[in-house]
């Protein structure tokens, strides 16, 4: 065979192999309003970008006549490209191959393609869509699911892993997505579940749809799997490449700056924003987008435990996590998910180096036979555990109410936070005027003649004595009381003179967080 | 800034914490919080869905302490479920072949 013709030879393998498992497979799935693998990684990728490997591995299993079955690529597209211009490495499962199902050789791509990521300290991004475990395959499958959730492991807090779910992702296949940093999911193309609906009907009898028991809005309202919701896959993409924009490469890297942006100053008033009365709500992201550049403010996990804010915003170019407490959703209480959803933001944020901003603003912990039965305890402690832990610049802003144990888990000084600034709003108290007046004044309460009265005056007197910013900064605990419209000139300078913030806690293998 | 719907009354609630009632949004898992309920140790219900397999006592029938009551079937398992005291059976409210819930109530008992 001449050079041409072994080209020709090539070119038609290729050709075959790209055609995935054949157009009535493809036909399918874009029936059901998914585009295929490759579709796919190319709307992620730049333009012209990708390039692919291991697209003639073939699958090495022997049992049930899989051998007289031949699988394109073993069922996944692996390969590396760019995003904004940076390198990443990526893998795709192709549902039109034996419906995405992982087999030996499907994992063994996939754990190649997270090697490359972690030699070349790059991200990695793995595309969900897959049936689950090849049956045929055996214990060979589950070598592969667990030689992936090792390499997750592993690669946690050095690169970025991202996961997007674009299709079923079931049994053990759900747990790679859960061991990476975000997972991006699509209304009514994502379905998240460990036991599918119809072994719940068979074995327990209970009917859900698979919408409900794990589609996409389930997962961001209720269970907190899920970081980002689209209402597309198109949608889902521009989500993912707005998100490498704030963050590192790896954890050898800071966030890429961008040119400086004032904030929309005219839109958002920063002094109009919070109601001076410590009972009435109001939209904390309102606060965040009043200070940020160009008001730019991405959030993630917005449904879920909304009484927490987090996300990522910029000062001046630099990208910065913030974690806001929420007076618009149960008064910005910390409770089991919201407690959850800030502790594992700060340890994301302190892994990669992105400075961490603190906005304070909640009445405390949520009372509930639910939640202590649920755990508040071990879950609130993992925020104040991932505060200490962090040793990135901690910028706290106090607004308003600052009570009790939230006070202190919301990056106090105590809590090693390098500055902590307090608008002259703040309230800063062991807890709410009227529950302390009415444990100090128990006596003088009951014992007057007119107890309502008393108790009125009382927590009057209280308030105007410890309801305030001053007796915390009298003791030097509050570093600065700021007019709110010098809080993103105190921040920026805070952030600026901590660039070089080294800070080393005692040696250790591992710290023990209460998961 | 444009208005937003925080004023509108109709979805906030009031939450109290510390004796302070704060006026806010309640989310859907707050909403959906299940009411605690005082166990009642007269009443053995399934403490997982599952099948009856086998149901060994019948109303009136007295029981001591640790005597088979029902086999309940769930995830493969046989789960022998006992009286926890010496009781009579007020009431029985499953039968073999049954298909219960969690959180079912089996058997109820009397001194």
């Amino acid at each position: 065979m001449s050079i041409k013709q072994k080209t020709l030879d090539l070119k038609q393998r290729m050709q075959s192999a790209l055609q995935g498992g054949g157009t009535k497979a493809i036909q399918k799935q874009v029936a059901m309003g998914k585009m295929t693998a490759r579709e796919r990684i190319i709307s992620l990728l730049d333009p012209n970008s990708f390039h692919e490997y291991d697209l003639f591995v073939e699958h090495a299993a022997k049992d049930f006549d899989m051998d007289k079955k031949h699988l394109p690529g073993d069922g996944v597209i692996t390969g590396t490209g760019t995003i904004n211009g940076y390198p990443i490495c990526i893998y795709a499962q192709d549902f039109t191959v034996a419906g995405g199902s992982l087999g030996l050789m499907h994992a063994r791509k996939i754990g190649k393609i997270m090697d490359h990521a972690m030699k070349l300290n790059i991200p990695i991004i793995g595309i969900n869509d897959s049936g689950g475990a090849r049956i045929q395959e055996g214990v060979n499958s589950l070598a592969g699911y667990g030689e992936i959730f090792y390499r997750n492991t592993q690669a946690s807090g050095v690169i970025p892993q991202i996961s997007v779910i674009l299709g079923p992702c079931a049994g053990g296949a759900v747990y790679s997505p859960a061991l990476t940093d975000f997972v991006f999911v699509v209304d009514k193309i994502s379905k998240m579940f460990i036991t599918g609906p119809e072994v719940i009907r068979s074995v327990l009898g209970e009917e859900i749809s698979m919408e409900e028991l794990g589609g996409a809005r389930v997962h961001s309202e209720i269970t907190g799997n899920a970081h980002f919701f689209s209402e597309s896959e198109a949608e889902c993409f521009e989500k993912i490449k707005k998100l490498f924009s704030y963050i590192p490469w790896s954890n050898k890297h800071k966030a890429a700056s961008f040119p400086k942006k004032a904030p929309k100053t005219r839109q958002y008033k920063i002094d109009n924003i919070i109601p001076t009365d410590p009972r009435e709500p109001y939209d904390v992201r309102d606060v965040i987008r009043a200070v940020s550049d160009d008001s730019d403010f991405f959030e993630v996990q917005e449904m879920f435990a909304a009484n927490m804010v987090i996300g990522f915003s910029r000062f001046n170019g630099q990208t910065v996590g913030f974690v806001a407490n929420q007076p618009l959703v149960l008064a910005g209480v910390l409770d089991v998910d919201s407690s959850d959803k800030a502790a594992r933001f700060i340890r994301y944020c302190d892994a990669f180096n992105i400075p961490l901003v603190t906005l304070v603003d909640l009445p405390g912990y949520l009372p509930g036979i639910d939640q202590e039965h649920a755990g508040v305890i071990r879950h609130g402690a993992k925020i104040l555990y991932s505060y200490s832990e962090a040793t990135v610049p901690k910028v706290t802003v106090i607004l308003r109410k600052a009570y009790g144990g939230g006070y202190i888990a919301m990056c106090s000084r105590h809590l090693k936070a390098d500055f902590v600034f307090a608008w002259p709003t703040a309230e800063i108290a062991v807890m709410g005027p009227e529950g302390a007046a009415n444990i100090i004044f128990r006596h003088e309460i009951m014992n007057s003649t007119n107890p309502e009265e008393t108790r009125r005056k009382k927590v009057e007197e209280y308030k105007k004595k410890f309801a305030n910013p001053y007796v915390a900064a009298a003791h030097g605990y509050i570093d600065a009381v700021i007019e709110p419209s010098e809080t993103r000139r105190f921040v920026i300078h805070a952030l600026e003179i901590s660039a070089e913030k080294s800070e080393k806690g005692p040696d250790k293998k591992h710290g023990i967080p209460p998961f | 800034m444009k208005k937003k719907k925080t004023r509108n009354k109709k979805d906030m609630i009031s939450l109290m914490v510390d004796d302070v009632v704060y006026s806010t949004r309640a989310n859907r898992k707050y909403t959906a919080r299940a009411g605690y309920k005082v166990p009642d140790p007269d009443i053995i219900t399934s403490f997982m869905p599952g099948n009856i397999q086998k149901v060994f006592v019948r109303k009136g029938q007295k029981v001591e302490e640790g005597q088979e009551l029902c086999i309940l079937e769930a995830m493969k398992m046989k789960n022998v479920i006992l009286a926890p005291r010496e009781a009579s059976i007020k009431k029985v409210n499953v039968k073999e072949g049954d298909m219960v819930p969690k959180n079912h109530v089996l058997v109820e008992l009397k001194k």
